[in-house]
This record gives C-alpha cells, sequence and structure tokens, in this order.
C-alpha cells in the first residue's frame, strides 16, 4: 500500500492557555497529550511513538520528555528544524507507521514564550562562533531577515506595505472568530500602517504576537484510525525542503516552500485549485504572501495582489489560517503544531464560527528558521476521509 | 577606515580566519576553488560545489550594490539598542556574492535597492575589523 492514504491524524489538542506563567513546558506538553488522546480515544500506555521539539530541549530533550511522562515509545524523533518541526513529524511519523517500526505517534510542543519575556522577533542575535560571526556583528533580528525579504519583494514587483497589512486584518478577522485566540479586536489597514515600524518595512502588527501555548498531535494509520473517537483525517502527501545562503548568492524570494509544496501536491495527486484552504506560518505578513507563491497558488510577484479584496478570508477563494495564525492567534516560538491542529478541526467541521464550508481538502505548510538566512519547509496534503 | 566598531565582534577560526584577518588589512577577501573556479562566500574549508579542498583567498574589489536592505529600528539586544535606526542590508558585489553587511556613512532613509556602495572597514578591539558599506 502507498504512503499516500494509508496514513490519519486521529487525535488532536490545542491548548487554551495563552499566558501559563504557573506551567513548566513539560506540564503543558503533558496536558496536551491528555487533551489530544482523550480526542480520539486512546490512552498513554498506546503510545509507541514519540516526536517533539522545543526552543528549550536540547540533543535530549525527547528523553527527557519521556521520562517526564514515563513512556517507553520503541520510536522517538527529536527532529528540530525550527517552527514547520512539527508538520515534519507528522511526516515522519507516518513514515515510520507505514515502514512499521511504531502505530501511535504522538507529537508534543510546549511553550512558555510569553511568560518567559523571551523577545523572539528583536533580541536574539545569533551568538559568537565563527558561522554567526558573518551575522552578529551586523544586529540582523528576526524581524529584520523578513525585512529583507520583504523589501526586496517589494522593490521587485511593487508590493505594497497595504497589501502586506491585508494579511494582517484578515488573521484579526479570523482571530474575532476564535474564543481562544489571543488577539481579538479588529483591526483596519490604517492601523497596521501606523504602528511603530520595527525593521522597515514591517510594522508591529505585521509581526506575528507572542504568546504561551503548546499542542498535541497523534497519528497512526487509517485502519486503525476508523475504529477510534473521532473521523480520520488522511495525509495525501508531504514534502520538505531547505533554504539558505548557499554559496553567496541566495534568491531570496525562493522559499523552501517550493519544492516541499511541489513533492506534497504530486504526492497528494492533486492542483492547488483542489485545495479548499490552507495553513501558512505567519509569523509575519511577508511570509504568507511570499509562501503563497512559492506553493503555486499564485505566479511570484503577484502574492500582494492575490491577499487582497478578502481572497484568504473565510468566505473567500482560499482561506487561510482561519483560527486567527500566529498573528493573532497564538505564536508559542514555534508554531508548527497549531497549523496541522487547525486544518484538522477545518477538516472535522469542528471550527465553530469560523468554519469553512465544504472543506474536504487542506494544505499545511509551516517555515522554520528565517527567512532572508535560513529555513525550513514542510508541507502537508490532509483530507477530510 | 570609519569608526571604531561598537558591536558583538566576530571570532575567527582556521575556516574563516582568511576572511576576518584580510578584513583586518583592508581587504575584502572571497574564496575560489583552484578546481572548479566557483567564487563561495561564507567561506569554507571546502569548495560546497566540487568538493574540492584547493581553496585559495583572493582580494574582491569592494564595490558592489544594495540587494537589499531594512532599517532596523527595535532591537532589544543591549550592544544594539543604542544603535537603532541602523541599515542591515544584503550587498552584492561585483564579484557576484551577497553579503549581509551594515550601511553607513548617510542617513538610513537615504538608502536605496540597487544604490552603488563601496566598502568601508571597522577596527575591532581584538584586531579584527568588520567590513561595512557606505554610499560610493
Amino acid at each position: 500500500m502507498t504512503l499516500s492514504g494509508s496514513i490519519a491524524v486521529a487525535g488532536i489538542c490545542e491548548h487554551p492557555t495563552r499566558w501559563a506563567p504557573e506551567k513548566s513546558e513539560s506540564q503543558i506538553m503533558a496536558e496536551s497529550a491528555r487533551g489530544a488522546l482523550a480526542d480520539c480515544g486512546l490512552e498513554i500506555g498506546d503510545v509507541d511513538g514519540l516526536f517533539a521539539a522545543g526552543i528549550a530541549m536540547g540533543p535530549m530533550g525527547v528523553v527527557g520528555l519521556a521520562e517526564y511522562l514515563d513512556m517507553k515509545p520503541r520510536y522517538l524523533d527529536g527532529t528540530n528544524i525550527g517552527g514547520s518541526s512539527f508538520v515534519a513529524h507528522v511526516a515522519h511519523a507516518a513514515a515510520a507507521i507505514h515502514a512499521g517500526l511504531c502505530e501511535v505517534a504522538l507529537i508534543l510542543y510546549g511553550s512558555t514564550a510569553a511568560s518567559n519575556a523571551m523577545a523572539i522577533g528583536t533580541g536574539l542575535g545569533g551568538g559568537r562562533d565563527p558561522v554567526a560571526s558573518f551575522v552578529s556583528p551586523y544586529g540582523m533580528t528576526t524581524v529584520g531577515s523578513y525585512a529583507l525579504v520583504a523589501q526586496r519583494h517589494m522593490h521587485q514587483y511593487g508590493t505594497t506595505s497595504e497589501q502586506l497589512a491585508q494579511v494582517a486584518v484578515g488573521m484579526r478577522r479570523h482571530a474575532a472568530l476564535n474564543p481562544e485566540a489571543k488577539m481579538r479586536k479588529p483591526i483596519s489597514v490604517e492601523d497596521v500602517l501606523e504602528s511603530r515600524m520595527i525593521s522597515s518595512p514591517l510594522h508591529l502588527l505585521d509581526c506575528c504576537i507572542i504568546s504561551d501555548g503548546g499542542g498535541a498531535v497523534v497519528v497512526t494509520s487509517a485502519e486503525r484510525a476508523r475504529d477510534l473517537a473521532k473521523a480520520p483525517v488522511l495525509l495525501r502527501g508531504c514534502g520538505e525542503a531547505v533554504a539558505h545562503q548557499e554559496t553567496g548568492s541566495p534568491d531570496l524570494l525562493t522559499m523552501a516552500a517550493r519544492q516541499s509544496g511541489q513533492n506534497a501536491l504530486q504526492m497528494a495527486g492533486v492542483r492547488q485549485g483542489d485545495i479548499d484552504f490552507c495553513t501558512i506560518y505567519d509569523s509575519f505578513t511577508i511570509t504568507v504572501v511570499l509562501t503563497l507563491e512559492n506553493l503555486g497558488f499564485c505566479k511570484p510577484g503577484e502574492g500582494g495582489a492575490f491577499v487582497e479584496g478578502g481572497r484568504i478570508e473565510i468566505g473567500g477563494d482560499l482561506p487561510v489560517n482561519p483560527d486567527g495564525g500566529g498573528l493573532s492567534s497564538n505564536h508559542p516560538g514555534m508554531r508548527g503544531i497549531f497549523l496541522v491542529i487547525e486544518a484538522v478541526r477545518q477538516l472535522r467541521g469542528e471550527a465553530g464560527d469560523r468554519q469553512v464550508s465544504d472543506a474536504r481538502l487542506g494544505l499545511v505548510h509551516g517555515t522554520g528558521g528565517t527567512l532572508g538566512t535560513m529555513h525550513s519547509g514542510a508541507t502537508l496534503v490532509l483530507e477530510k476521509a | 577606515m570609519a569608526g571604531k566598531f561598537e558591536h558583538p565582534e566576530p571570532t575567527a577560526h582556521w575556516e574563516t580566519s582568511g576572511y576576518w584577518e584580510g578584513a583586518a588589512r583592508g581587504e575584502l577577501v572571497l574564496q575560489r576553488c583552484l578546481d572548479c573556479g566557483r567564487v563561495q562566500h561564507r567561506p569554507r574549508a571546502i569548495c560546497a560545489h566540487c568538493l574540492s579542498g584547493a581553496i585559495e583567498h583572493f582580494a574582491a574589489s569592494g564595490r558592489g550594490r544594495v540587494y537589499t536592505f531594512t532599517v532596523t529600528h527595535q532591537n532589544q539586544m543591549p550592544a544594539f539598542r543604542q544603535a537603532c535606526p541602523y541599515v542591515l542590508a544584503y550587498v552584492e558585489l561585483e564579484e557576484g556574492p551577497r553579503i549581509m553587511t551594515h550601511i553607513v556613512g548617510c542617513d538610513p532613509e537615504e538608502v536605496e535597492i540597487e544604490q552603488d556602495v563601496v566598502v568601508d572597514f571597522a577596527p575591532c578591539a581584538n584586531g579584527l575589523a568588520v567590513p561595512r558599506f557606505r554610499p560610493a
């Protein structure tokens, strides 16, 4: 049997917290695990594959997490390729389950980025090792690296700050429909443009928020998932890729998403026009515009026009991040797991006021690291069974 | 040479010392593979194209054009907080590579993509120097 269609996401849980100074990161992961296992009707003893990544997790992170949960899984994966890790974990879990190396995979994330006052966007400096020496003397912030990409996109294609702002406005409209979202007060294009400049051309409201939070995803075979509590969501396609500075001449507007998206769609045997909605890592407004181009939903340079007129909002041609995304719902440092969780909620028809009608096929794309320097990309195509 | 360098200083090790010691001499140094002829940046012990270990260093012209830039208004690292606003950029060198750098010697609001710039070295206390660029 081929991988496509033989593996399912069976259980999900998004931890409701956005501010948890009283909780540890392991605790958030454990509470999320409890939620996802209850969601599908499994117990912790059924899990034989453990997948996790975190900002504070070192090389032994997954082993330490297994101890915290007193688990002895037969398959471990601590792959950390940035915020896209959990999207990649779904594909890795699928491969392991398909190969018979485990049967029930549990993917976890938890973070107290906000209550730790972690300055993700403007406080991380790269360190003093020899490779970082080509960056750290110049004060490149995370926002700054994405801003370099945004400025180039504007120059090359005439993309405007108003077009980028449309993404933030749309995600906020979605968040207003999500009772758990952190930022629910509507904003206008003018609000985005008048918010303070962080790193030109990106304003404060072009940037994702910082919250605490976490989540869990249970992956198993489609066959086993059919007997569980919720309707399975099938994995139809997956892909991974990297983009970096190469040997000095990177095209900053080509993302890892181009390769990972193409491979995921090809494996699923579908085209962009078949996709009903997307969940896309919206670290910044430019990230959504450029990811849509690189995934082939529009041509290079057309992303600015594509996001205008409500096209990426619920009710539009291609709703993106119905939960409000990292720009408005939650962003505890690495957001990839929520891209998977929201896609599954939509495909199950469990999304409440923000439900995309007739959602049958969803595309998930996570970016990890930073556009402008180096990043990873992981894409999934998920289908309602 | 422009002003003294006030930010985190680079650290050189054997794989990258050619670049940083060149900067200390006032040269912007790139690598070229003696087997396949490719120019590469950042420096490595091998040619990333053909995996040859025969690498030479050469001084680039120091001229280039702004490929993209951002005026940084917020950086919470103590070393940069006072420096805002400053211009982070990629400069495309005449020899091909695009390198991350600062644009100095002008009003940050006057920097433009495609602008001609020339290298300018800021000496560090540790004896190395950091290449930055100013309008040509």
